[in-house]
C-alpha cells in the first residue's frame, strides 16, 4: 500500500494563489434559497487571525452531495457545494451558500469547515451546525458524542434573516471541536 | 525578547525527534513548538471522532471547464519568459489503495527563482520577476498524473528564529475522492542544504515521512535544451466510500 503524503503549513503566502472570485458565493447571495455562514477566526489569545484559509462543503437542500463541476468558474444558477474563502485583515469570514439538507437520516444538517493557515501545520476540519434545528441538532450522532459544554463551538447562531454565526477558536477557552475521521495521523 | 538562534532552534527539534521516534506519526504535530507561529494556532483538546457521512465521503468535482491548459506553465504567463531555471514537475496522485486520483485539482504557488513571492506581505529584498507570478493550476489525468512546468523557486528568509532560512520548495493543494482526502503541502528538491535546520520540514518527525515529500531528480523527465525533470508522487489517504460500491467497481 502507498503510504500517506504529510502535510505542511499553508504559509503566509497563498493570497495571490488559493482564493479566487466568487470563492465565498457557494450560492449567489441574491438567491432566495442563499443564507449566510459567517464568523471570525480566533487564536489561542483571542486575537483574530487575518491569514486563515477557510473551505466549505455542503450538501444541497436535499441533503445530496452536488457533483457538479466549475467551483472555480461558477455558474450563478449552479450549485457546486464548495466554496473557498480568506480571513480579512479583522479575522473574518463570509459564504453565501444553501443550508443543507441532512444527509442521513438521525443526522442534523451541517455544513463541513477547513481551517488552514500560517502555523497551522495540518488543516483542521469541523462542521458547522445549525442553532434553529435543535430538534435534529438534539438527535445528531455527533453532536451527542461530544461533551456538553463544548457541543455550541459546532452550531452556528441565529444573527439575521437566513444569516448564521459560528466563531472558530483554534485555541483556548471555547475551543472549537475539531474532527478526526479515522485519517492516518 | 532576544531571537533564538538556530542553535536553540536546532535543539528543540532534536529533542522533539527523540521523543517521538517510533510515534509512526505521518503528519506533522500541530504544536511543533520550534515553528514558533504554531504557538497560539494548535488546538489543545484532542480532535473529536467522528463518523464521515456522505457529504465527507465524497469530493468537489472540478474540470477543464474550471482550469484551462496553460495553467500548468508557470514559464508562459507572461510577455517574457521568467529568470531562473526551468524545472518540470511530474507524478501521479493515488489514494491508500494505489489507484489513480482522476480529473482533479491541484494548485500549486511558489516563491520566484530569488526567492520572493508575487505577494503583497512578502518584504524579502530580493528582485520581483515580472515574468513569474508563479501560481499554477492542473486537472489530474485519467491515470491521476500531473505535469507541470515552472521555474525553481529560491530559498528565502523568514522571521522564526535568527538566520532562519526556508528550503527551496513549492506549495501543492490537492483534492481526493473524499473530502477528508483534503491536502495542502510543500514539495522540496533533493539534497537541500536547509532540510535539517527548517523547522517546518522537520515538524514530521519521521524521517521516511519527511522523505515523502522531497521529490526525485529523475533525468527521463529531463528535456534536452530546455528543462530539468523532477518527479513526485502523491498519496491522499482517508475513508472514502468503498464499502457502498458493488465488488466489480474497483476502477470506478
Amino acid at each position: 500500500m502507498p503510504e500517506q503524503t504529510p502535510s505542511q503549513t499553508v504559509g503566509p503566502f497563498f493570497g495571490h494563489a488559493l482564493p479566487y472570485v466568487g470563492g465565498p458565493e457557494v450560492r449567489a447571495p441574491w438567491q432566495p434559497d442563499a443564507i449566510r455562514l459567517h464568523g471570525t477566526v480566533l487564536d489561542g489569545a483571542g486575537s483574530p487571525v487575518p491569514d486563515a484559509l477557510l473551505e466549505v462543503w455542503g450538501a444541497d437542500e436535499s441533503g445530496l452531495p452536488s457533483t457538479e463541476r466549475g467551483s472555480l468558474h461558477r455558474d450563478p444558477l449552479g450549485f457546486t457545494g464548495f466554496g473557498r474563502a480568506a480571513t480579512s485583515d479583522d479575522g473574518a469570514y463570509t459564504f453565501s451558500t444553501v443550508k443543507p439538507g441532512p444527509t442521513r437520516p438521525g443526522s442534523a444538517p451541517y455544513v463541513v469547515v477547513t481551517v488552514f493557515a500560517r502555523g497551522l501545520l495540518h488543516h483542521l476540519l469541523t462542521r458547522a451546525y445549525f442553532a434553529d434545528e435543535a430538534d435534529a441538532n438534539a438527535t445528531d450522532p455527533l453532536l451527542r458524542r461530544v461533551e456538553a459544554d463544548r457541543r455550541g463551538t459546532l452550531v452556528a447562531a441565529v444573527d439575521g434573516p437566513r444569516s448564521y454565526r459560528l466563531d472558530l477558536r483554534l485555541q483556548g477557552p471555547g475551543e472549537t471541536v475539531f474532527l478526526d475521521y479515522g485519517t492516518p495521523r | 525578547m532576544t531571537e533564538p538562534t538556530q542553535d536553540v532552534v536546532s535543539a528543540e527539534i532534536a529533542d522533539r525527534h527523540r521523543r517521538e521516534q517510533g510515534s509512526g506519526a505521518v503528519h506533522p504535530r500541530r504544536d511543533f513548538a520550534p515553528y514558533r507561529s504554531t504557538a497560539l494556532r494548535h488546538p489543545t483538546h484532542e480532535l473529536v471522532r467522528a463518523d464521515p457521512e456522505e457529504i465527507e465521503l465524497v469530493s468537489p468535482a472540478f474540470g477543464h471547464s474550471d482550469v484551462a491548459a496553460h495553467e500548468s506553465d508557470l514559464t508562459v504567463q507572461h510577455a517574457g519568459a521568467p529568470s531562473g531555471e526551468r524545472i518540470v514537475v511530474t507524478g501521479h496522485v493515488l489514494d491508500g489503495e494505489g489507484r489513480p486520483v482522476r480529473n482533479q485539482l491541484i494548485e500549486v504557488w511558489q516563491a520566484n527563482a530569488s526567492g520572493r513571492y508575487a505577494h503583497k506581505r512578502d518584504q524579502h529584498p530580493a528582485p520581483l520577476d515580472p515574468n513569474f507570478t508563479g501560481v499554477g493550476r492542473i486537472i489530474t489525468g485519467d491515470d491521476g498524473s500531473y505535469r507541470l512546468t515552472t521555474i525553481k523557486p529560491g530559498a528565502y528568509p523568514w522571521r522564526n528564529h535568527r538566520n532562519a532560512w526556508r528550503p527551496a520548495h513549492i506549495h501543492f493543494s490537492f483534492f481526493g475522492t473524499a473530502f477528508t482526502q483534503r491536502l495542502i503541502t510543500q514539495m522540496y528538491f533533493p539534497g537541500d542544504p536547509l532540510f535539517g535546520l527548517d523547522p517546518i520540514f522537520q515538524s514530521i518527525t519521521d524521517p521516511a515521512a519527511r522523505a515523502r515529500l522531497v521529490a526525485e531528480y529523475d533525468h527521463g523527465v529531463s528535456e534536452p535544451e530546455w528543462a530539468l525533470g523532477y518527479r513526485w508522487d502523491v498519496v491522499l489517504t482517508g475513508p472514502r466510500a468503498t464499502w457502498t460500491e458493488p465488488e466489480d467497481a474497483d476502477d470506478a
